[in-house]
């Protein structure tokens, strides 16, 4: 089951400049929330913050704390690598290994985090890639065609089988869709909408129209800091805030 | 900025407008072919109607294709969703006075009566909340749209007192049953112009504030 996520008066840095303003967000367990805004508004610094990959980017710093479930991510002593076990993230354009075949793509992290026994490993790798929604499209190839010769989307859907695979709570995507063609994309969406009954769902995009099909909640980001967030619907609907409105009709700039 | 999105919102709000015009002026040549008896007003309005219906569909075009082409959200999307609804209740207003001309063509074919309806009071009343709902339209104005649902009430009101005086003629004069009831049902198409006015005036406020106004909302609010 998915987890929630409670951020509270997150703040991050890249050296001096200031990417997150305290931000404080109550992300509800096993519900898609997208973060929309302007490019350079923090939004994929938000979710880069939420399994701890902020803090790979060199004087990249974190401050305030952001509670999966009970446990705070940021607390001492907690393992970076843990987290970003139980908090796994899909990036805009599909990297799967390139020299691996699909099955060792889907098993890498089981394997990396010392999964071995073949018959389980099979039973895993064949649940991710049906979650995936690409189990049906690869299943006679699994061992002999490389993660790369597959499609866009397939490709992309073979990344998201590989973050499921370690079987984590909440699921990041940055902009998972943006390299793909409309129909990848309506399997992605409809992948997500599958995807929420089991995992909390955190998407970053700058397609209004895809986190209107597919988010319960989103959150609008500016300058580092969240203008607002609610229900879906009403974001795009009777957004609240000027500066939401201006973003969602395209009057910015 | 979505120039060329803006420009066709308001090329849209535009052919609304125009169409309203057209819609007021049937209302009123339908009036005003009850108060002198003019046979050729009443052909005015019937021609009229023609051009509505054809900008009715113009409208539902554009608005469609806006839909299809820029989908348009938050307070864009409320104003398309508030051009097509009014659309819609405009080609009923001219609708309505159709429905009043042929009242009065019948109403000239027989005799002359005086009758306790102020026919003309309540076509006065109806128009203006029709103009008022279409100003609030034109400004953005919800305040605006709002003193036109208080007057509903006030129309409403007289369709209620005309239809208790032509029942009562209709019982005490046999004779003028016809006059009564063409007149009755004029008193009930200018209501139902009423009632598409407040509908407009409804999906104004809807558009400017993203507030739902319609039926009980309007009195909780309150």
């Amino acid at each position: 089951m998915g987890m929630s996520l409670s951020v509270r008066q997150l703040n991050a840095w890249f050296g001096r400049r200031q990417a997150l303003d305290d931000i404080t967000m109550e992300i509800p367990a096993n519900q898609v929330t997208a973060i929309i805004g302007p490019s350079g508004c923090g939004k994929s610094t938000f979710v880069r913050c939420l399994n701890r990959m902020h803090e790979t980017v060199p004087e990249a710093r974190v401050e305030g704390s952001v509670i999966i479930g009970s446990r705070n991510i940021y607390g001492n002593g907690v393992s970076p690598v843990e987290v970003r076990r139980r908090v796994g993230m899909v990036f805009q354009k599909p990297n799967p290994f390139p020299a691996m075949s699909i099955y060792d793509n889907v098993a890498a992290g089981l394997k990396l985090n010392g999964f071995h026994k073949r018959r389980e490993l099979d039973e895993v790798v064949e649940h991710a890639l049906r979650m995936a929604a690409l189990w049906d499209e690869v299943k006679d190839q699994l061992k002999k065609q490389s993660g790369a010769s597959l499609s866009g989307g397939q490709q992309q859907r073979l990344c998201i089988a590989r973050a499921l695979a370690v079987q984590p709570e909440v699921l990041l995507m940055d902009e998972p869709a943006s390299a793909l063609d409309p129909i990848s994309t309506s399997k992605i969406e409809e992948l997500i909408f599958q995807l929420k009954a089991q995992y909390t769902i955190v998407i970053v995009t700058h397609n209004m129209q895809q986190a209107a099909r597919v988010a319960d909640g989103t959150g609008f980001f500016l300058l580092g800091k969240l203008i607002e967030y609610d229900a879906t619907e009403k974001i795009f609907t009777t957004p609240v805030d000027k500066r939401t409105e201006d973003y969602v009709t395209g009057r910015f700039g | 900025m979505r120039t060329h999105f803006q420009e066709s919102l308001d090329s849209l709000k535009g052919k609304l407008l125009a169409m309203a015009g057209m819609a007021e002026a049937a209302i009123d040549a339908a009036v005003r072919a009850y108060q002198e008896r003019v046979p050729e007003l009443c052909s005015k309005v019937f021609e009229n109607e023609v051009m509505i219906n054809l900008a009715e569909r113009e409208i539902d075009h554009l608005a469609l294709d806006l839909l299809a082409m820029q989908q348009p959200m938050a307070v864009d999307l409320r104003f398309i969703l508030a051009i097509i609804k009014s659309n819609a209740d405009l080609e009923r207003v001219g609708d309505q006075a159709v429905n009043i001309a042929e009242r009065v063509m019948e109403l000239i074919a027989l005799p002359r009566v005086e009758l306790a309806a102020d026919i003309p009071q309540m076509a006065a009343m109806s128009a203006q909340m029709i103009r008022q709902a279409l100003e609030a339209f034109i400004s953005g104005n919800a305040e605006q749209a709002k003193r036109v649902l208080e007057t509903d009430d006030v129309v409403d009101r007289m369709n209620q007192e005309i239809f208790l005086a032509m029942d009562k003629t209709m019982h005490e004069c046999p004779a003028l049953i016809r006059q009564a009831l063409d007149t009755l049902l004029i008193a009930r198409n200018l209501e139902r112009v009423a009632d598409h006015a407040t509908n407009i005036a409804e999906d104004v406020i809807f558009w400017v504030r993203g507030a739902d106004v319609r039926h009980h909302a309007l009195a909780e609010e309150k």
